[in-house]
């Protein structure tokens, strides 16, 4: 009788506790990386998907029970989801996630970051008091997030340590060896003049040193009016860039406009995981992004 | 007084405003304005022919129309942050022109616990009930720059109090909140009373519906109970004919409403803010009992009063444009009471019911359009138009409105 129960116990324990550490990931980036830090021991959850502007997510009640039963939040932080994971966040009655706890993870305030307003007006645009979020598309500061991710995931889940640890080597030589074979690979997209929409490419430029001349909106987060776009025009046609590129969110009719008037091409690169077909991992992401901009940039 | 206030409220604001500006360090995300300070400044030009009539139903509070011409809606000053790790606090002072004398209110004031833990939170101070679904919104976060008309006419636009509430998130991959307040119960529909008499439950039920549609339905309940609750009867006659001073006070009355909501959304793409439907409707009914007592000078008229009034609104509201919105609104309130003679001296059952039209049961229904411009998150411009019908009346009201916010802007709920 007595081993009966214990061989039930037994054949229940892994169904009971499976001691999994839920994941609430804010972007898809965040959720792969966590996936690829976690393997087994995690079950990831991704807010939202690489089609949706995180900027503007709706606080929705499915947003909501999702962060209520998380062990961890992973966000990009830096005021890229002001709009709404505090209000997640109160509703979630989750104390685990909460800012400032071991359960809320801010990718962004783990590294450098470019962009930080000397003058904070809202006369501005959308402007991020902690300076621009989008780190993700640098794959050294990705390498060192993906550090300080993992020592958290040991911290909540000390149990998985020498997994955890063993995942985050892998990553690491797995990591370095890309960013040198991208780096050569990208070398002549080095100088490249190009043309964004919005300012979400800062450090993707940086690690690539492409030369961004302009955004085609005229502040951060407002749409240019056709007025803006004229202007933009004028300013461009005395020594055009070579490309315009695009996040997969994005609207591409401002962009097809001016393409079409600088007779130059648009590029939607994929943005995050999952942003086209072939993105399906982070190292998807940048072998793709290389791919489609030397091919569009090709001599 | 009122001046001083105000002169105090923007110097606050200014202090915390500049402060913050300069102690940027580029740290931490949402609250590196601590406390998150936002003034929303509002004004609207209002063109209306006659006030707002509810025949069938005791006036509420702000259940006035704007002054016509140009007014200032409500400026709203909120200052909210985590206290601790344990409390997140928030207050909204709003600063209205109430009958020509400028006045502070405190529309809310509340902590709420942020680790309770399995799913628990505790509310409490002065909050806006969760009933309902625009309920707990604040007016500028409307679609519209009215409330209602069955808010108007329940609630005197909305159900704030002083209390607490405790509510519960199931653990679910879908939402489910259930919640229970337990409050003064002295705002209107409640008056004054002895007793901590407002109580209110309500369930939320919420989900996707793929990767573009979202929605929630609710279920709620207020009752409360009061000794007194006073208010004028309907004026009419808008001082053509030199008018008594009469009064209707009801006593020892129970409230009691129930309410269903639904919201659907649905936005192309998951991108709300390039393209979003909105569909909203919400049904409250209200059974009220009481002892009446119709007074003009020397004559008076009690009877017991049996109240049954219920309505409904439906509408619509669509962004085409990151910058652009349109929405319409159907909205129908029905009165049904009933009063039985008690005493009376002077005034006849059929004076007062003509006096006070309280005897209504005549269906009043209100259609409105608007189209708003919104530059940024921060900023927006509306147009908005209401044709109201009761029985032979109809009346037309143009309002164009701004609504700004200024500072540390919160998320908006679902």
């Amino acid at each position: 009788m007595r081993q009966t129960l214990i061989i039930i116990i037994t054949l229940l324990t892994p169904i009971l506790a499976r001691g999994e550490l839920s994941v609430f990931a804010c972007e898809p980036e965040w959720a792969a990386l966590t996936q690829q830090l976690g393997g087994d021991r995690v079950s990831v959850f991704s807010a939202t998907t690489a089609m949706q502007d995180p900027h503007h997510v709706e606080a929705r009640p499915s947003l909501i029970a999702r962060l209520g039963r998380a062990d961890l939040a992973v966000c990009t932080g830096a005021e890229l989801e002001v709009g709404w994971l505090p209000l997640l966040l109160r509703r979630s009655a989750n104390a685990k996630v909460q800012m400032h706890q071991p359960g809320y993870f801010e990718a962004a305030m783990q590294v450098e970051r470019l962009g930080i307003p000397t003058v904070l007006d809202r006369a501005d645009g959308d402007v991020h008091a902690a300076g621009n979020p989008h780190v993700h598309l640098d794959p050294r500061r990705l390498l060192r997030i993906a550090e300080a991710l993992s020592q958290r995931l040991i911290e909540l889940d000390p149990a998985g340590r020498t997994e955890y640890a063993g995942r985050l080597q892998q990553f690491q030589d797995h990591w370095h060896a890309r960013i040198s074979q991208w780096e050569s690979e990208a070398a002549p997209l080095r100088n490249r003049r190009i043309v964004v929409q919005h300012e979400d490419w800062l450090y993707f430029n940086e690690w690539l040193q492409l030369e961004q001349v302009a955004t085609i909106e005229p502040k951060p987060g407002v749409p240019p009016s056709a007025a803006d776009q004229k202007r933009l025009l004028q300013t461009l046609s005395a020594q055009p860039p070579e490309l315009i590129i695009l996040a997969a969110y994005q609207d591409d009719k401002a962009a097809r406009w001016l393409a079409d008037k600088l007779n130059i091409p648009v590029v939607t690169l994929p943005f995050t995981v999952g942003g086209d077909e072939h993105s399906n991992s982070l190292t998807a992401l940048f072998d793709r992004s290389l791919a489609l901009l030397l091919q569009a940039l090709g001599d | 007084m009122m001046t001083l206030h105000r002169a105090r409220v923007l110097a606050l604001a200014t202090t915390f405003v500049s402060t913050s500006a300069l102690a940027q360090t580029g740290y931490v995300s949402g609250n590196e304005f601590n406390p998150a300070i936002s003034l929303i400044l509002d004004g609207r030009y209002t063109e209306y022919h006659d006030d707002l009539e509810l025949p069938g139903f005791q006036m509420g509070p702000e259940s006035e129309l704007p002054a016509k011409g140009f007014s200032l809606g409500h400026s709203e000053l909120t200052l909210s942050a985590n206290v601790d790790d344990q409390f997140y606090g928030s207050a909204s002072l709003v600063i209205a022109d109430h009958d020509g004398s400028t006045e502070v209110e405190l529309e809310e004031a509340y902590l709420e616990t942020l680790g309770l833990g399995h799913g628990a939170t505790l509310k409490f101070g002065r909050f806006l009930s969760s009933i309902g679904y625009l309920n707990s919104q604040h007016e500028h976060a409307w679609s519209f720059y009215d409330a209602p008309l069955i808010y108007t006419a329940l609630f005197g636009k909305t159900l704030y109090d002083d209390g607490v509430q405790a509510r519960w998130l199931a653990p679910a991959d879908f939402f489910l909140e259930v919640g229970a307040e337990w409050t003064r119960g002295d705002s209107f529909p409640g008056g004054e009373n002895d007793g901590n008499d407002g109580k209110a439950l309500f369930i939320k039920l919420g989900n996707d519906l793929g990767q573009t549609a979202s929605w929630q339905l609710g279920a709620s309940g207020y009752s409360t109970r009061f000794n007194e609750r006073s208010g004028e009867g309907h004026s009419h006659g808008h001082g053509e004919e030199e008018e008594h001073a009469s009064e209707l006070v009801m006593e020892d009355g129970d409230v009691d409403i129930i309410g269903v909501d639904a919201v659907f959304k649905w936005a192309p793409g998951g991108q709300p803010r390039r393209q979003q439907l909105v569909l909203q409707a919400e049904y409250f009914q209200r059974k009220e009992t009481a002892l009446s007592h119709f007074s003009e000078e020397d004559n008076y008229f009690e009877a017991d009063y049996d109240g049954e009034q219920s309505g409904y609104y439906v509408q619509a509201v669509y962004r085409f444009h990151p910058q652009w919105s349109s929405g319409l609104r159907y909205d129908a309130i029905t009165p049904d009471n009933e009063f039985s003679e008690l005493d009376a001296n002077g005034i006849d059952l059929e004076e007062f019911l003509e006096e006070t039209e309280l005897g209504s049961d005549e269906t009043i229904t209100r259609q409105s359009a608007m189209l708003e411009y919104t530059p940024s998150e921060f900023s927006r411009i509306r147009l908005q138009y209401n044709h109201r019908d009761w029985g032979e009346d109809r009346d037309d009201l143009w309002v164009i409105q701004y609504t700004m916010s200024l500072g540390s802007h919160g998320a908006h709920s679902y």
